[in-house]
């Protein structure tokens, strides 16, 4: 069985959600403490959602410097997936994974709705097995989510076509409606909206299809999903 | 030599702030007119123990730029001063 380490800072508060909707597409996982040195054998990493470190100074600013993020950004060079979740979101653009920065929401509103949004890319390890165009219904619980980025990195990411989540009705302010972008190389992945709260047949389902392409990245779909030296 | 240290972290220019604009408009419902630019951002203060100023700032410039603030969206303004029989503390 593929096995995703779901890291876990102080304060983090969704790491149980993603480990059950990591077993909705047959993927097992493993609690990964932020003091940790070693990621084990993993074949992908996610960082849920929360408040890490409580968001004291910015969103993921200390967090970004726990321990274990050394081996998560060794990971993520090797060509591991990296799925970072809201709180995960802002952990990757502060550790620079990834680019841009999540910051306050329009109007200063924390918004804890469903939206709709739509897949702009299938390049990425968490959107490879969704037809571009299709609109998922996701849940959003945040308050610092609106993207923000210098207009050469927005250039790059649409000439790259690295966005690959964008909300189909703008709820935050976030800089050409990005919800979600991946790294150059695809494998690193962050959005603001929950797809492990949309995995149950009593509730929204749609994020069912998003960690079914992250099962089928490391399944091998991508020959380079998890890179050897982290197996085993 | 003991510094103590303050860090104004201010939004960068161009990005939007809607504390600040929240309060600009209250301020103006307030009746008080000709305010303007009104931009929130935060302060930091500490102590730090250099051996001149020109070394404490560059520590503090450092420290700025990889963990006070975040470049893509802050800027932050550095003010230092020497303070007076900080020699003989602990």
């Amino acid at each position: 069985m593929k096995t995703a380490g779901i890291v876990v800072f102080p304060g983090s508060n969704c790491e149980h959600d993603v480990a059950e909707a990591l077993a909705v597409v047959g993927m097992g996982s493993t609690m990964v403490w932020h003091g940790d040195q070693r990621l084990g054998g993993v074949d992908a990493v996610v960082l849920p959602g929360g408040f890490a470190h409580g968001d004291y100074l910015r969103p993921g600013a200390i967090a970004r410097f726990s321990p274990v993020m050394a081996a998560v950004e060794e990971f993520a060079r090797a060509g591991g997936p990296v799925i970072g979740i809201c709180n995960g979101f802002q952990v990757l653009t502060e550790a620079g994974l990834l680019p841009g920065a999540l910051r306050q929401n329009r109007g200063l509103k924390f918004l804890c709705t469903e939206v709709k949004t739509r897949v702009d890319s299938a390049r990425s390890a968490l959107t490879c097995g969704v037809a571009t165009g299709t609109v998922l219904t996701l849940p959003i619980n945040h308050f610092s989510g609106a993207y923000s980025c210098p207009p050469d990195t927005l250039a790059e990411l649409r000439a790259e076509d690295r966005i690959v989540l964008r909300y189909v009705d703008n709820p935050n302010g976030s800089v050409d409606d990005i919800a979600g972008i991946c790294s150059s190389t695809g494998n690193v992945v962050g959005l603001m909206p929950h797809p492990e709260r949309a995995c149950d047949p009593l509730g929204l389902q749609d994020g069912v299809r998003l960690w079914a392409s992250l099962a089928a990245t490391v399944a091998g779909a991508g020959a380079d999903a998890a890179p050897a030296s982290h197996r085993g | 030599m003991r510094f103590a240290v303050l860090v104004e972290v201010r939004p960068r220019e161009g990005i939007a702030n809607p504390e600040g604009a929240t309060i600009q408009r209250a301020v103006a419902g307030l009746g008080y007119e000709g305010v303007s630019g009104v931009r929130v951002g935060k302060a930091i203060r500490f102590h730090l123990d250099a051996p001149d100023e020109a070394a404490a700032r560059a520590q503090v410039e450092e420290l700025c730029r990889r963990f006070l603030t975040n470049p893509v969206i802050e800027d932050a303004d550095v003010s230092l001063e020497a303070e007076a029989g900080a020699g003989q503390r602990a």
